[in-house]
């Protein structure tokens, strides 16, 4: 590259609107966060200072874990997010395949059916998804949250993923019917393989919205058995609207694992978002 | 040979049990409900049974003033809140992405790395965070303000009717400006060496480059963000949910169509949910989203000029 584009001025200034960005984006975060563990008077008298020795205070967390039941709607919403991941990653693959690897009459019908469901957002379905799952008495189960999301994450789960199987070269799946295997161990043990990375990279996409989810588990499973996270937390902090050290302290854990989750994640991240995935 | 009869090609059952899975599950819990929703809302529940009413319910909708001014006022809220996204969020994830871009700079994984972190946030934890900030009882936001001395600025924007709507669709870009600048970042990664260089041998560079050869590139992402920016705003419900309760306080000034959906549905203080209304509420979204998407398709994207390196 020629000098021209790296003058000292411009990459100050690039510097200084990405710092002021980035400190717009954290600030939030990072207030609640230290302000979760000090006491009342530090967090209404110095709310922009880190916590103190007189001010730190861990109050807030001993009323959210004696009060909340958090560790089993951790549990619920791990549940749910897991099955749903892997039904949509299966699922999804082995559709994908079928549509990338196959030519059969409706394919590129089958292809557009399921595309469909990209732009039009499940939420819609709702008043029918619910009385599907009173009629099957699936209501307050962790199933029904399951099944919603498996459908909701498939469109474009098969979406990315067929563009990636196309990817695979055709001589090794050759090689393999020579050799006598059969579709389906081609499909699990060649092309799944290959597919890792973008099957990682279609993993978050998905994983995201459905851990973040309050709409369905608000109207599908509402029961205290069924909570997930998200729905708990909403729930407790209108309850505890004037103890501003347990709600700070329910929003830093409710912060903090998936915090921790994309701090370890984010490479894979946004590598599968500028690999080029859903250009 | 001629007589030899062509041996009938073998089904092919492996490629329907790859299908099966994924196809039964998206048709019984996504298309058939969406189905239903559309086919619910033609009817109406009269003395415990399903009675057809034909357009009865849209007629509710749009002729009796209990049902069309919450409609309207929720539709134009909706706009406003798509437009305040069209106009700030994008344009700052295209600078963002922009500046992220530019060759050699030091700590672009860290700026892309903290930036996106609001968007793994649920909108529970985003919602509730700022309305601590911007609680008066608190006094973050008029803290802040008073150091750049703008401290007669604030006023409590989440509970004023004229500020509340911008207030949330702010909260809401702050949220999600990571998902436009990671898709332009991306576009902007994969445009050719050989393009850039031979606009700078032109003297082409810094902003005049963006404008006259980068933007142009990009365009078609730029189009793709719209239109998840879309359908994401007219779907949206959980943040003001979350910031303004069911009810989109103050004074139905945040209503947008999922809360307007939502209310109509579960029914809210004196009035009984009413899932026909409900399920024809969700269909005017459905032809809403439907419309914006085929806006789209067919007058937006067939005319972006796409270059092929």
């Amino acid at each position: 590259m020629s000098t021209a584009t790296r003058s000292l001025p411009r990459t100050i200034g690039a510097h200084a609107i990405l710092l002021t960005y980035t400190a717009i984006a954290l600030f939030p975060v990072i207030l609640v966060i230290l302000n979760s563990f000090k006491s009342r008077a530090g967090i209404f008298g110095a709310p922009l200072t880190p916590p103190t020795p007189g001010t730190f205070d861990l109050i807030g967390y001993t009323t959210v874990i004696g009060q909340g039941d958090f560790i089993h709607y951790f549990q619920n919403s791990l549940v749910v997010t897991v099955a749903s991941l892997f039904f949509v990653l299966l699922f999804g693959a082995m559709a994908a395949f079928a549509l990338s690897e196959y030519r059969f009459r409706g394919n590129s019908m089958m292809g557009l059916y399921l595309a469909l469901g990209i732009m039009i957002p499940i939420r819609l379905g709702t008043v029918a998804i619910l009385q599907l799952m009173v009629a099957s008495g699936l209501v307050n189960t962790l199933t029904a949250l399951i099944l919603v999301y498996t459908a909701q994450g498939l469109p474009l789960a098969v979406f990315i993923l067929s563009e990636f199987m196309k990817q695979v070269s055709d001589d090794l799946k050759n090689a393999g019917r020579i050799d006598g295997l059969s579709e389906y161990t081609i499909f699990f043990r060649l092309v799944l393989p290959l597919v890792r990375p973008s099957m990682a990279t279609v993993a978050v996409f998905t994983m995201i919205p459905i851990w973040n989810d309050l709409w369905f588990p608000l109207i599908l499973a509402p029961s205290e058995e069924t909570k997930t996270v998200t729905l708990g937390a909403q729930l407790f902090l209108g309850q505890f609207v004037t103890n501003w050290n347990a709600i700070l302290a329910a929003l830093s854990l409710a912060i903090m694992p998936v915090l921790i989750l994309y701090v370890i994640f984010s490479r894979q991240l946004i590598r599968g978002i500028t690999s080029g995935a859903v250009k | 040979m001629a007589a030899q009869t062509r041996p009938k090609r073998p089904v092919r059952w492996h490629i329907g049990i790859f299908l099966a899975p994924a196809v039964l599950v998206y048709t019984a819990i996504m298309i058939l409900p969406l189905a239903g929703t559309l086919q619910l809302s033609l009817f109406r529940n009269v003395s415990e049974s399903q009675v057809f009413v034909g357009l009865g319910n849209f007629r509710t909708l749009f002729g009796d003033p209990n049902w069309s001014v919450g409609f309207w006022n929720a539709l134009r809220n909706n706009v406003w809140f798509f437009i305040i996204h069209m106009l700030v969020q994008n344009p700052i994830g295209v600078m963002l992405a922009a500046l992220l871009s530019s060759p050699r700079l030091r700590f672009a994984a860290f700026y892309r790395t903290a930036i996106f972190v609001p968007t793994i946030l649920s909108f529970v934890i985003v919602g509730f965070a700022w309305k601590l900030i911007l609680s008066p009882l608190w006094g973050v936001a008029p803290h802040l303000l008073d150091f750049v001395g703008l401290k007669s600025l604030f006023t409590p924007w989440l509970g004023k009717e004229q500020y509340a709507l911008i207030a949330l669709s702010l909260i809401s870009v702050w949220q999600f400006v990571g998902i436009p600048m990671m898709l332009i970042y991306a576009a902007l990664l994969s445009i050719p060496e050989e393009v850039i260089e031979a606009a700078e041998c032109d003297g082409i560079t810094g902003l005049s480059q963006f404008w006259k050869i980068k933007l142009p590139l990009i365009l078609p992402s730029i189009g793709i963000i719209s239109i998840l920016t879309f359908v994401g705003n007219f779907n949206a419900f959980d943040l003001i949910y979350t910031a303004q309760g069911a009810l989109a306080g103050p004074n139905y000034s945040t209503d947008i169509l999922g809360t307007f959906l939502y209310r109509a549905f579960f029914g809210f203080q004196l009035q009984v949910g009413d899932p026909n209304m409900g399920a024809a509420i969700a269909t005017m979204m459905f032809l809403i989203i439907l419309g914006g998407v085929c806006v789209y398709l067919f007058l937006v994207q067939t005319r972006l000029r796409r270059y092929q390196f």
